[in-house]
């Protein structure tokens, strides 16, 4: 009989490794779909008993904090915004019952003190309860502040300023905004705002056509392939034929034989429009696509709420690669079914300020635990190296020209050289825009000072009659004040 | 052997240790602040395994060193996670437990010679299905759940099947002792199929007919289940015959399968297993929070008192039955997947501490008594665990040791106090070097 004893421990050892299978499952593998199943109310109430860590902006200014409410086993923490709107993008809101959006989404592990599991078990050992870390942020209130009050004047829009060297995002404004404090009794009445949307954080989600502004990277890709060089020229009579349609300059001016230098500082279409069939499809989308395009920003935002720029299409809302057939003339002047995001821009004039180099853009400066330490702190990374330092520099030489005479003037600031580029795509049948004249989008984009790039910045404005340099423009010119002066 | 004793007393103090250190990790959570309290109950907890190792010493100074430490383990694990969901519940579970060493000390007082069981296995045999259908006696029946397993005699409410499971082991292992001989040689081959003798394929065939008759009276799978596996499980040792294993289990789903189909409690509790997200918040909702529970607790678990049992500021329960049926999931969710593998280990070694005592008895009826309540132990465990991580449908048998139940825990301390009794006495005859008269290894015996 003992054989058969033997046997039947085998097969008792196998029903409980079956047991620590299927426990193994639960508690780790799948722990992460169970815990995000919407019967699963665990990870609400369980936060909800969490201090969850402040927010802050770069001076220490608070953007988010909780208070306590209850006592004993029915304590529980409520957030509480003292910036209110001002930050209501891009920190978004967290509440138990109305869920989380944007930066409070996305950095919640540590704002909940979510540590790894073998943080979790030496504080057991210690006795300590989960506490929430707190964020200190790039943010810069002054100039946040700037920049809604310009979007505020101006429409609705968004601005984005990034720190070249580093990728830390100072700014991110949307127009309109909300108060993240009045979600748990408005969200739904929110939700229905179909025209403002002000729930949509524009900086990244809102894609609009770039217009002139993405002439930066169609002359990069020329520069960046050797298929121009800063001296060669190019005839730009005042109108080519392309696919069969008429692509005109400004007026029809005919400008002759120019370089890229005066072709970019008065933004010359008929130029571009050449430029870019010469380069043809691939070389273009390389570039594009170092660039950020096709994918989506590599911020430190809640995916879900982020959306990729590039070239769409309408009907299936899908983005089309370097194969699907596109008008290359009019993708090369930032038309076409080109869209792409105040975030994506300030991404393009941020890789020209670091001298090729684009940085990551990230939010978050730095995490502190509760014992008032760092224990996380932003290591700048490169995501890409879109264009050579010389490519940069001859890029940023010409985008000097547009703000000093050309079509972006008023974006300049006394004693500071600045580089940049206006926008203005015509978005005619805009829903958005409720009919009217006011369809165009503006933008400008640039980065100051000019030969050690502080802030890399760009402004949209929807659903206006006015041009790029009119009112885009001026918004670059405050904020980026705001942010040099604030140094 | 006094050496044997002198383990089981080392092994204790461990024991007595983990459960100060639980006590106190259960205060600092509840009362921020460390009292010498748990210190007492340490104290008190240490005393009472002191008082039970030196009768043991006295009694059964051969027995198996290792049994009681690690079932005191399982105690003082059961208690401390009871102490952390209602104080009063784990004073009531510490009660228990030392009358369950009190009935624990009286089996080993009076059974000493347990072969006497075999003579009165048909009354034993009757008395176990007796209390295994006492719940559904009008009266003094009890249903939870739909379930009957409980039964209430005035104050008293105790479930029987915790009781019957030893009765039954106690029954087949002495009418498999004597028949297994038979059952060998009596069978023969059918279509490649080895099947026991027709004459003894009848008491096989109402043993299944008990089980499926148990699932239908009280309508658990689970209990049904147990009983069934661990009647293979002798039937298995006793004959060494896997054929008869198969055809038993092929029997058994498909009389299970008939009654799943048939009664609406026992399909309800597979359909819950099967789709538990058909109906979240009403029948799915134990099984669902147990698992949520898990998975809360990840590798290393959020600690004593951390998890939540109700909504806070709230009694809404969020984990049913947290101190019985989930308390598996409980420990998951606060010990994490190494803490539970700790509580899968320690039955585990139980398990092989069981066989262990299987394979030196001298006698096929020690044999396999040993193994028989060996299995049923280890089957149980995994009954429930299985049922409340969704291996087999969730049903409510108890967490041997650990989850609170005052039946549970003294219905094992007997079975614990017979393994014991034949452990002493395998040991004694291994170490004496003696060949026993009622040898029958390998076949022959007969009493």
């Amino acid at each position: 009989m003992n054989r058969q004893i033997i046997k039947l421990f085998a097969f008792i050892v196998v029903l409980f490794a079956v047991l620590v299978g299927f426990t193994s499952w639960w508690s780790v593998f799948d722990a992460k779909g169970l815990k995000a199943s919407k019967w699963n109310q665990r990870p609400l109430l369980e936060q909800q008993q969490i201090p969850r860590g402040r927010i802050l902006a770069a001076d220490g200014s608070v953007i988010a904090k909780s208070f306590s409410k209850g006592h004993g086993a029915g304590k529980r923490y409520i957030r509480h915004y003292p910036t209110g709107t001002l930050f209501g993008h891009p920190i978004g809101y967290s509440f138990v019952q109305y869920g989380q959006s944007e930066f409070e989404k996305s950095h919640n592990a540590e704002l909940t003190g979510e540590e790894s599991e073998f943080g979790t078990i030496l504080d057991q050992l210690t006795g300590k309860k989960q506490e929430g870390e707190q964020i200190v942020t790039n943010l810069d209130v002054h100039a946040q502040e700037v920049a809604m009050g310009d979007l505020e004047a101006a429409g609705h829009g968004a601005v984005v300023a990034i720190e070249p060297s580093t990728g830390a995002v100072k700014v991110m404004a949307s127009n309109p905004g909300y108060d993240p404090n009045s979600i748990p009794h408005k969200l739904s009445k929110l939700n229905q705002e179909k025209v403002d949307t002000p729930l949509l954080n524009r900086a990244t989600q809102g894609r609009y056509p770039p217009g002139s502004t993405f002439k930066v990277v169609t002359a990069a890709a020329g520069l960046e392939s050797g298929v121009i060089t800063p001296e060669s020229t190019i005839d730009a009579p005042g109108s080519i034929i392309d696919e069969g349609h008429e692509l005109a300059n400004d007026y029809h001016r005919d400008w002759g034989s120019i370089s890229l230098d005066t072709a970019l500082t008065n933004s010359v279409n008929t130029w571009f429009g050449q430029l870019g069939q010469k380069l043809g499809q691939k070389k273009l989308f390389t570039t594009m696509e170092k660039f950020g395009f096709g994918s989506l920003p590599p911020i430190d935002l809640p995916e879900e709420e982020l959306l990729a720029s590039g070239v769409y299409d309408y009907e299936t809302q899908k983005l089309l690669n370097r194969n699907d057939p596109v008008d290359l003339a009019r993708v090369a002047i930032g038309q076409e079914r080109l869209l792409a995001t105040p975030l994506q821009i300030a991404m393009v004039a941020a890789g020209v300020a670091n001298g090729g180099k684009l940085m990551k853009p990230q939010i978050w400066n730095r995490v502190v635990n509760a014992d008032g330490s760092v224990t996380k702190r932003l290591s700048p990374a490169v995501y890409s190296e879109p264009v050579s330092k010389k490519t940069a520099e001859e890029l940023t030489t010409a985008m000097e020209g547009v703000v000093r005479e050309g079509t972006g003037t008023n974006a300049a600031i006394p004693g500071v050289q600045v580089a940049g580029k206006t926008g203005t795509a015509e978005t005619p049948g805009n829903e958005a825009c409720g009919g009217g004249e006011a369809e165009n989008q503006a933008w400008f984009m640039g980065f100051a000072p000019a030969d050690h790039p502080k802030i890399a910045i760009a402004a949209s404005v929807e659903c206006t009659e006015q041009f790029g340099n009119d009112v885009a423009a001026p918004i670059f010119r405050d904020v980026a004040e705001a942010i040099l002066n604030g140094e | 052997m006094t050496r044997a004793r002198n383990r089981e007393l080392l092994a204790l103090i461990p024991v007595a240790l983990l459960l100060t250190a639980g006590f106190a990790a259960v205060f600092a959570q509840d009362h921020a602040k460390l009292g010498n309290l748990s210190l007492t109950y340490g104290a008190y907890f240490f005393a009472v395994c002191l008082a039970t190792h030196v009768y043991l010493r006295i009694r059964l100074p051969h027995a198996d060193p290792y049994l009681f430490p690690l079932m005191a383990l399982l105690t003082a694990f059961g208690l401390v996670m009871i102490y952390r969901i209602d104080e009063s519940l784990a004073r009531d579970q510490a009660n228990w437990f030392v009358f369950g060493l009190v009935l624990f000390a009286l089996t080993i007082q009076f059974l000493r010679d347990y072969e006497v069981l075999e003579r009165y296995r048909y009354i034993i045999a009757t008395a176990g299905i007796l209390l295994l259908l006492a719940p559904r006696i009008p009266g003094i029946g009890e249903q939870v759940n739909g379930a009957y397993l409980g039964v209430k005699i005035g104050p008293i409410s105790f479930q029987p099947s915790e009781f019957a499971k030893i009765a039954i082991v106690i029954f087949l292992a002495s009418y498999l002792r004597e028949n297994r001989e038979v059952l060998i040689v009596g069978a023969r081959r059918i279509l490649g199929v080895t099947l026991p003798p027709i004459k003894h394929f009848g008491p096989m065939l109402v043993v299944w007919g008990a089980s499926m008759l148990l699932l239908v009276f009280i309508r658990d799978l689970g209990t049904s289940l147990m009983f069934f596996a661990a009647f293979l499980a002798l039937l298995y040792v006793a004959t060494g015959r896997f054929s008869f294993v198969v055809i038993g289990m092929i029997l058994f789903l498909l009389g299970a399968w008939f009654i799943v189909a048939t009664v609406p409690h026992v399909h309800d509790r597979v359909e819950i297993w099967l789709h538990p997200y058909n109906e979240p918040q009403e029948n799915g909702y134990q099984i669902l929070q147990s698992i949520f529970a898990q998975a809360d607790g990840g590798l290393f678990g959020k600690g004593f008192g951390q998890a939540l049992i109700t909504v806070p500021g709230t009694h809404d329960t969020m984990l049913p039955a947290a101190q019985t049926d989930t308390i598996y999931s409980l420990i998951v969710n606060e010990l994490g997947l190494f803490g539970a593998c700790g509580l899968i280990a320690t039955y585990l070694l139980i398990t092989a501490r069981g066989f262990k005592i299987a394979l030196l008895a001298g006698d096929g009826f020690s044999k396999l008594l040993a193994t028989g309540l060996t299995a049923v132990f280890a089957i149980q465990a995994f009954v429930i665990i299985g049922g409340v991580t969704r291996v087999i449908p969730l049903t409510g048998v108890t967490l041997p040791f650990v989850s609170y139940g005052g039946s549970s825990i003294v219905a094992n301390f007997v079975l614990l106090a017979l393994l014991l009794l034949i452990s002493n006495r395998a040991r004694r005859e291994a170490e004496q070097g003696v060949t026993h008269s009622r040898g029958d290894e390998p076949l022959g015996a007969a009493a």
